[in-house]
């Protein structure tokens, strides 16, 4: 039975969610939720979903209250505007506070998909690749305390001593021992799905400043999360370069600081590497994202060229370059790709003037559906 | 009325009410029926979110509540443990989960409540029949959503909620307005009618010398060109008008499912302002019956510690936050103390001698008496006005606290007694909220609405008053003007929709006669 209040939970939900929708391009472009990222959430602070009143300020205001303390002492933080009523009246009302939001990561990718228009991605129809997945849907004798499983136990426990005529209705006092223990226990199960690996590059390069990084780094966010919302599973690789190139961890991708020269193309022999030797193009969709302020060693451009449309483009779903403009840079590089690019559908350019800019650059890369 | 579960109660609880139910009307409680009903916290969390009950109108507010009930919920923040509606017979809810120790506890309190609901002379005019009142506002804005469009009504419900607290508490209490109105008008007939006054007593020879045909003639003349003017340029609203919901009803061009929705948005106002306006007490009172129903009667020896357990929870203190159920039951023991050993009247307040003060017990015995009727006549204003003592405040450990700008701290301001009384009646007035009255219906001869904010120390919240302004003059469908205080200067808030404005009072403007409006 659908009750009322279910329908008004409904109501407040659609207008949680119309509030971040209209504010997406400010949290897309700010990056301000990477830091609140959970498992499978995110929890956006949305003020004003609340119906104003005629209200006092702080300026001026007090309350009464007891305990110790001596005249000056302080009782409470004033807060930020929007927190609410701070310490005051006799308990007349539930303190209100912002509200922070838990939305999942999957419908801000709906959300981000429904404000840049993208479409839905084809997997290559394969979907024999296999993830597996737990359920907590059995017991066994055996497990962790923090698994124990409470009620069961002590039924098996009251069993017991009831059979061993030791159970007193009158001091109804079940202990378990050691025997009588359950714990919650997982199945393992494969899931069919289609896989996805992404691998970025990144040039670090002393052009490339923490300006910059920071673009990649919220742009990337959001790619992981389209993507993942597109495949069932999504792998992700890192390589960062600079006149050599070093497959790294997440965290050393967006930390690493490297100096000198700049030499495109190991990172793309390294790219070939990996896809290689993890993600065989039949079995996989590969991306794969390279992002760089646009400086390389002049005689490099040629083999960059060479590799990028004779090895990567035919194994990936998508190449994607995305130039971050910076102090140092020269930009050239997106030049030497512009010549190409009519020949390759799979390849595609994109500039990153500022942080303004990520917006429409996901709209670049992600927009073609592949 | 179709009610929320038809589940039958067990018999257990069956049994505890009766039991308790005959105990509490033993002491003298006096109570409508109370229904008791079982619900799971899940449904509790709803009737809470609906304010008790169980069929209210669409919106979105009380999903809202009900999300953060529930998550706190289970987050283990916070439980309702009990709640009990103001109708008769009372509706009260009780927790599925709850062991008996804690039904026993919620049941003697909602008894409190009850009586508390029932003999409380701010109740008095409470509608009863609230149950289906709320049901039929709640088939009646349904069948405005389903003419007009949810998100049509969802908006103006939306506004009318922003002002909902623009009510005047004491009307209900007041003579109503068509006989004042009434008498006004004999008053004015009969100053009308009446013999000349300006004429003076005079023997009947002196009359022509004492009071001249002429003069006379002036006079009266005079007098009616002034009556005429005054009428002519009678002031809109006469007085200025505390219920600022009920001049929008009668003045505000409204179609009339806006009407309807906006008297339904105060009619729930003014059933729910006597709960905040005896919060202190409904819970001080509730809270004192329960532990004596309780420590005297209903409680079974191996349930001491659950009872301990959970009266101390309800009853914590907190620097920040006055907790009304400690400070409304240690209140009111303190009231029957007193009044047992005969601490109170001129002999006891001009007693100087401290030893003798200490042991003063006369022996009345009047204690209970006196708080049957203390519940009967006050409201929590009147409760802290007429009972705190410094005594209690230094029993209790009570200070005031106050803003300090420069630090963005609460902080403690002083033990005084006369201060933290002061301090104390300042946050309950008007439940803390800001008094604003409609002073002007017709601002600048333009149509515009001028409201006016008792200043009392404490400046409005800008943002927030720019938005409920903003909602104001959608609803009044003409720009918006606010006296107020800002940065300690007079000043005049102005919204028409989205434009807003704050300008330091005009010094003409603060005349508010309407020949001097002509040039401000």
């Amino acid at each position: 039975m659908s009750r009322a209040i279910d329908r008004d939970s409904q109501r407040f939900k659609k207008i949680v969610r119309g509030k971040i929708r209209g504010d997406l391009k400010k949290y897309v472009t700010q990056g301000e939720m990477l830091g609140r990222k959970g498992r499978e959430t995110v929890s956006i602070p949305v003020p004003n979903i609340q119906i104003p009143h005629f209200r006092h300020g702080k300026k001026g205001s007090g309350g009464v209250g007891q305990g110790e303390g001596e005249d000056g002492q302080p009782i409470g933080r004033g807060g930020r505007p929007g927190d609410g009523d701070g310490p005051g009246t006799a308990g007349n009302e539930p303190g209100r506070h912002i509200r922070e939001v838990e939305v999942s990561l999957e419908e801000l990718a709906e959300m981000l998909g429904e404000a840049l228009e993208l479409p839905n991605i084809e997997p290559k129809g394969r979907d024999e690749i296999s993830a597996t997945k737990d359920r907590y849907n059995s017991v066994r004798r055996t497990g962790p305390d923090s698994l124990r499983h409470v009620k069961r136990t002590y039924k098996r426990a009251l069993k017991r001593s009831i059979a061993a005529g030791e159970f007193d209705p009158k001091n109804p006092v079940v202990i378990p021992v050691r025997d009588d223990e359950e714990y919650r226990s997982w199945t393992t199960r494969p899931e069919p799905q289609a896989n996805a690996a992404v691998i970025y590059m990144m040039d670090v390069s002393g052009s490339m400043t923490e300006e910059q990084k920071g673009i990649v780094r919220t742009e990337a966010f959001w790619i992981d999360t389209w993507l993942k919302k597109q495949y069932g599973g999504l792998q992700r690789r890192y390589i960062v370069h600079d006149a050599v190139a070093h497959e790294v961890d997440e965290d050393t991708f967006y930390r690493t600081r490297e100096s000198g020269g700049t030499r495109i193309s190991s990172a793309y022999a390294a790219c070939e590497k990996i896809i290689a030797r993890d993600f065989p193009p039949s079995e996989w969709n590969v991306y794969a994202f390279q992002f760089s302020d646009g400086d390389n060693w002049g005689e490099d451009n040629a083999d960059c060229l060479a590799k990028l449309t004779d090895d990567i483009l035919p194994d990936c779903n998508l190449f994607c370059y995305g130039q971050v403009e910076s102090p140092y840079g020269s930009g050239d590089y997106l030049r030497e790709l512009r010549r190409v690019e009519g020949e390759h559908d799979r390849l595609i350019l994109s500039e990153i003037e500022n942080r303004e800019a990520i917006f429409d650059s996901i709209k670049d890369f992600l927009g073609t559906g592949r | 009325m179709p009610f929320s579960t038809h589940r039958p109660l067990p018999k257990e609880i069956r049994k505890l009410q009766d039991s308790i139910e005959a105990k509490a009307a033993e002491y003298g409680l006096d109570f409508f029926d109370t229904v008791f009903e079982m619900v799971d916290y899940d449904e509790m969390s709803m009737l809470a979110a609906y304010g008790g009950f169980p069929v209210r109108y669409p919106h979105w507010r009380f999903g809202a509540e009900y999300d953060e009930m529930m998550k706190s919920y289970s987050y283990g923040l916070s439980k309702i443990y009990e709640m009990v509606i103001n109708t008769d017979p009372c509706y009260a809810y009780l927790l599925t989960a709850n062991e008996l120790a804690d039904q026993k506890l919620v049941i003697a309190h909602v008894y409190g409540h009850c009586d508390f609901f029932k003999q409380n002379a701010w109740f008095s005019k409470t509608n009863r029949r609230m149950l289906d009142q709320m049901a039929n506002h709640a088939a009646r804005i349904n069948r405005y959503v389903d003419r007009f469009g949810y998100e049509e009504v969802e908006k103006f419900v939306d506004r009318c909620l922003s002002i909902e607290d623009l009510i005047d508490p004491h009307l209900p209490f007041a003579t109503p307005r068509e006989e004042v109105a009434r008498h006004a008008e004999e008053e004015r007939k009969r100053h009308e009618t009446a013999p000349p006054a300006d004429r003076f007593e005079a023997k009947s020879y002196m009359d022509e010398f004492v009071n001249p045909r002429e003069t006379l003639e002036k006079q009266d003349r005079e007098r009616k060109e002034r009556d005429e003017s005054a009428r002519d340029s009678r002031k809109f609203p006469e007085r200025p008008e505390r219920d600022v919901l009920l001049f929008l009803l009668d003045h505000a061009p409204l179609k009339d499912w806006q009407h309807d929705v906006l008297s339904i948005i105060r009619d729930e106002a003014y059933y729910y302002f006597p709960q905040g306006q005896t919060k202190i007490m409904n819970e001080g009172w509730a809270s004192y019956w329960h532990t004596t129903i309780m420590t005297q009667f209903a409680l079974d020896p191996s349930e001491v510690v659950t009872y301990a357990d959970h009266h101390s929870g309800t009853m914590a203190t907190s620097p920040q936050r006055l907790n009304p159920y400690k400070l409304g039951i240690e209140l009111f023991r303190d009231i029957e103390e007193r009044w047992n050993k005969g601490q109170y009247g001129s002999d006891w307040e001009t007693c100087d001698d401290r030893g003798a003060k200490e042991n003063w017990d006369l022996e009345l015995g009047e204690g209970r008496e006196k708080i049957f009727e203390v519940r009967r006549v006050h409201n929590d204003i009147t409760f802290i006005e007429e009972f705190l003592t410094p005594e209690f405040c230094a029993k209790h450990k009570m200070f005031s606290f106050a803003y300090n700008d420069s630090t963005d701290y609460y902080e403690i301001a002083s033990r005084e007694f006369q201060k933290i009384k002061k301090q104390l009646l300042t946050s309950l007035t008007n439940h803390g909220r800001p008094v604003i009255r409609v002073l002007d219906g017709n601002y600048r001869n333009r149509g515009e609405l001028l409201l006016g904010h008792d200043w009392g120390g404490v400046e409005l919240r800008q943002d927030w008053a720019k938005a409920t302004l903003s909602n104001l003059s959608e609803l009044w469908g003409r720009p918006v003007n606010l006296e107020t205080t800002v940065d300690d200067e007079p000043a005049v808030m102005f919204c028409d929709r989205d434009e807003f404005d704050v300008t330091p009072k005009n010094p003409r403007a603060r005349r508010r006669r309407p020949d001097a409006m002509r040039f401000g």
